[in-house]
């Protein structure tokens, strides 16, 4: 059963930036992209359980802020050393100036 | 600055499948949360910006130096009028690559990512590190710095091999042990040290850069000898040795006599004020707290991050002079007790370490 989730409201990030949501006891991270869409993937690198919230948005790039890993939050491709797996991406709407996303 | 005898109980085994491997993750020191001071998110961002013009302009004036030093070293060679030239090249070929290819490898340097890339390639042909072995190891040295046997870089073990230090002011031992592995490498065989922190879907790239990198190296002794000349071996592979000094001095500030075994980098890195030739062939690696504490921030923003958080830093080391004062002593004293080492006396403004996370507290050595 996938449930949608209010994760935060839009104004609650910066275009090109990211923020930390955690719900039920699983952290992740949603995206505010520069041309004003919303994504969402797992809150954690796959390459050492960091915190992507504390990393640095790029056009469509999240980057680690612990060892620089790189993926594209809009698919979750892992974009070369030292993250090697790609990240879980789940869907995203917006509904009423609400951020919502579905954890499946 | 206080003198502290920790209470390891033996030996440390630097080997990363060795014993200190096995207790640093049973004790937690392997891949820890580390302190890190706390800045806002929105001055965190301004300092992660990436641009290409700071590393653009830096990149020319590095390349014409280059090409400068080298033309004039070829133009006066056999006379003596070579050797400012080849000091030059040296040391722009031999430690200013130490910088690049870190900056590069971190991916802070430039915005454009093939910028990052085509400098940190050359810079680790130059600087003999195998782009795809240092890129991982240099992974596992900001996870678990100065972690024994987790950090594979560490530059002076302990009790300190002084011999060692010296004999690489010159490249020497470095260099040795760089052709031992890319022989190793290109000839397919990836050591047991390696395989614990590169990936294995990444060896065949190692292999691949280090065959590529030995027909380089034979075409150049091969052009040595088919001119009878020492010049092409003094423009590729010798300036690693004769240019080495500068990221050795830097190189070895960094963590030299300080702690290990603790997971905060106030207590294991050093920052170190410099002039600005220093930093510029360094690349402002002297805020070296400042980078382990936040590797996001790019080096021409250190100096503003330095700025932001120095409250909460220990003093800065006033000078390399200073650094080597302080360091050189506590070298000697650990030849004869290994578990020594400087604690950094933090300002009344920082929060305060936390003793229980680190190794300290038995303090059998105060102050000298």
């Amino acid at each position: 059963m996938s449930d949608w989730v209010e994760a935060c409201a839009t104004g609650d990030i910066d275009e090109e930036d990211v923020m930390r949501f955690d719900h039920a006891g699983r952290t992740f991270a949603i995206y505010r992209s520069p041309d004003d869409e919303y994504f969402a993937t797992d809150g954690l690198c796959t390459h050492e359980k960091v915190h992507l919230a504390d990393g640095l948005v790029m056009d469509d790039i999240i980057e680690c802020p612990k060892h620089n890993g790189r993926f594209n939050y809009k698919t979750g491709d892992a974009r070369g050393a030292p993250v090697c797996v790609n990240l879980k991406t789940y869907p995203v709407k917006v509904d009423a100036g609400k951020v919502l996303i579905r954890i499946g | 600055m206080t003198a502290i005898t920790s209470s390891a109980a033996s030996p440390r085994d630097y080997s990363l499948t060795g014993r200190d491997a096995r207790l640093a993750l049973e004790n937690g020191l392997a891949a820890a949360e580390w302190y890190h001071t706390e800045i806002p998110r929105k001055q965190m961002k301004e300092l992660m910006q990436r641009s290409d013009q700071p590393a653009i302009r830096d990149t020319v004036i590095w390349l014409a130096a280059f090409v400068f030093s080298a033309a004039g070293g070829i133009w006066f060679w056999g006379s003596w009028w070579c050797v400012p030239f080849f000091f030059a090249y040296g040391t722009l070929y031999g430690s200013s690559t130490d910088s690049r290819w870190h900056e590069c490898g971190h991916g802070t340097a430039f915005r454009t990512q093939w910028m990052n890339d085509a400098v940190y390639q050359l810079a680790c042909f130059m600087i003999m590190r195998n782009p795809v072995t240092w890129r991982w190891s240099h992974t596992r040295h900001h996870t678990d710095t100065i972690i024994v046997g987790r950090d594979p870089e560490i530059a002076v073990m302990r009790p300190p091999d002084l011999l060692r230090v010296v004999l690489n002011f010159f490249g020497i031992l470095d260099a040795w042990h760089a052709m031992i592995d890319m022989v190793r490498n290109a000839a397919g065989v990836i050591s047991a040290a390696e395989k614990t922190f590169i990936p294995e879907q990444e060896q065949p790239k190692a292999i691949r850069v280090a065959r590529i990198w030995l027909a380089i190296y034979l075409a150049t002794v091969a052009l040595a000898l088919y001119l009878h000349s020492w010049l092409p071996l003094m423009l590729i592979g010798l300036p690693r040795l004769y240019g080495a000094w500068h990221h050795v001095m830097t190189g070895l500030l960094q963590h030299g006599g300080l702690a290990d075994n603790v997971i905060d980098h106030r207590l294991n890195s050093r920052t170190v004020y410099m002039n600005p030739i220093s930093r510029f062939i360094y690349w402002n690696m002297n805020y070296h707290v400042e980078h382990h504490m936040f590797p996001m921030v790019p080096y021409h923003a250190l100096p503003r991050l330095h700025e932001m958080i120095k409250h909460d830093l220990p003093a800065p080391t006033p000078s390399i002079l200073a650094g080597y004062r302080e360091m050189i002593p506590a070298f000697l004293r650990q030849l004869r007790n290994e578990d020594y080492f400087l604690k950094r006396a933090l300002p009344p403004t920082a929060k305060p370490y936390r003793e229980d996370l680190h190794n300290d507290n038995p303090v059998a050595a105060a102050a000298e």
